[in-house]
């Protein structure tokens, strides 16, 4: 293959891990070890993803393993909002739930319209593509959320107080969360092939595919990203912000609240 | 005072986990007129004390009443909007202040918004100024005026006077007066003395989260009033 790395090439590659070492000693930065592990880490999970991924491709092994497959990017994706928003009861029931929407919304489209066959090698990428970025904006939603709740807890309690429903108090930051959360997508996707060259694109290219083909196929990657980050995160911040009041519309005991109990 | 009669009646009341409780078995009652000042060093209790009278707290332990009803049968909602609240520091929502108002009542037209203005001694051109650009006093006093947007029956104000200069807090201690004259019960949070002895008709003196006096502003400070 044209674009074959090969293992020295990879190695070469780490060249620039090492400048982000020396960035981060030379700032004192401390994220010398993150670094080394997240390299670590990825190395091996790449590796063991590829030789799994070969497997379940292989036209010879049942489908079911793809969908299992996709089963676990969309529980892991919940897990991991979870872990990064604890404050918010139940988010893994939460996130499991808008991963798995952007999952049969980007399926439905996908396979539906017959943008791609439905077979392993189509299946498990686009799973991971869609859901992974949805997870991200999800993530910025549940965090943004609680801090920002915690932040502005006297304007939403000012709210509460003059009788509103928590749903229509937390309103304007909910509106304020969405925005910050989806706009790096949308901004993604304004500067594409201004900006950077995506990820699916440019490994198509390196791997010999015509580039007008290659182009195709990332628009349309590109645009149930677009739609699948937008799923994920109304059904995350949404979602999150019912755990986040009582059933009696009072806000919860957040991290970083500076409420006076004076 | 009767526990009907009460304004507000707190029964064994507890707040917080065991080992940090903010009030602790707190027992007291609140008449149903006049102003009742609720005083006391800081974290005693006194703004916990405020938010269960409209359940923005609620107790972990004990019961509070409204007029001989506990408050955990009431709709909150709708309590709230009866009993309505300012707070220390205030808290003036994005754009102007007609908007402000439209939070509290959304039917608040220019006339109505004129009128409520006036209520708290601001023009009624201040009705189209942004809310983020008014000073400490008018903004507390158009937060005085969106929680009177609602009609309530009683007012809770918790330390509203705390962020504001001599001159603004005099201002915002008359309207407290007037609305009391006018009949609306208004339960003021202070920490100091020398207010607590202009303003009150009736004083509770909170300390660590329990009651240690209550009374005339001269009982409760120990005279000099």
């Amino acid at each position: 293959m044209e674009g074959d790395v090969g293992y020295g090439g990879l190695a070469i590659s780490l060249v620039l891990v090492a400048v982000a070492l020396a960035i981060s000693l030379r700032l004192r930065l401390r994220l010398e070890r993150e670094l080394v592990v997240s390299v670590a880490r990825g190395f091996v999970q790449l590796l063991i993803v590829g030789v799994a991924l070969a497997l379940v491709i292989d036209p010879g092994t049942p489908l079911v393993w793809s969908w299992l497959w996709v089963a676990g990017i969309v529980v892991f994706a919940a897990a991991t909002v979870h872990r990064r928003a604890p404050a918010v009861p139940r988010l893994f029931w939460i996130a499991l739930v808008a991963n798995g929407a952007t999952a049969v919304v980007g399926f439905a489209i996908t396979f539906g319209l017959g943008i791609f066959p439905i077979e392993g090698r189509t299946l498990v990428p686009i799973a991971g593509i869609l859901v992974g970025n949805a997870m991200k904006s999800g993530i910025v939603a549940a965090e943004r959320l609680v801090e920002a709740l915690s932040e502005q807890r006297a304007e939403v309690e000012a709210r509460l107080a003059l009788g509103q429903p928590s749903l229509q108090a937390s309103r304007p930051i909910v509106r304020s969360v969405l925005r910050t959360a989806l706009s790096p997508q949308i901004e993604n996707t304004k500067g594409l092939g201004l900006v950077f060259l995506p990820g699916a694109m440019t490994g198509l290219i390196l791997a010999g595919v015509d580039p007008a083909d290659a182009v195709l196929v990332q628009l349309a990657i590109m645009y149930l990203i677009l739609g699948g980050t937008a799923t994920t995160t109304a059904i995350t911040a949404l979602g999150a912000v019912r755990r986040l009041f009582t059933a009696d519309h009072r806000l919860v005991a957040l991290p970083r609240s500076t409420r006076d109990t004076g | 005072m009767s526990g009907s009669a009460a304004l507000f009646s707190f029964e064994s009341v507890s707040v917080g986990p065991s080992g940090a409780r903010r009030l602790d078995g707190l027992g007291a009652e609140l008449p149903a007129e006049g102003l009742t000042a609720i005083a006391g060093p800081s974290g005693s209790g006194k703004s916990t004390l405020l938010r269960l009278c409209n359940r923005l707290e609620v107790p972990s332990a004990g019961v509070v009443r409204h007029h001989g009803t506990d408050l955990a049968q009431r709709d909150p909602l709708e309590l709230r909007r009866e009993v309505a609240m300012v707070f220390q520091r205030p808290v003036t929502f994005a754009g102007t202040v007609h908007d402000n108002l439209r939070e509290a009542d959304p039917g608040c037209d220019a006339a109505r918004a004129a009128e409520l203005l006036e209520h708290v001694g601001l023009d009624a051109a201040f009705v189209s100024r942004d809310a983020g650009e008014l000073s400490g006093g008018e903004a507390q006093r158009a937060c005085l005026a969106r929680a009177l947007a609602t009609r309530p029956r009683v007012l809770l104000m918790d330390e509203p006077t705390s962020a504001l200069d001599d001159r603004a807090a005099a201002v915002l201690e008359r309207l407290a007066r007037r609305l009391v004259d006018g009949g609306t019960p208004v339960v003021w949070v202070t920490h100091s003395d020398e207010q607590l002895r202009r303003l009150a008709d009736f004083a509770l003196l909170l300390v660590g989260g329990r009651i240690d006096g209550s009374g005339s502003a001269r009982e409760v400070t120990g005279g000099g009033g």
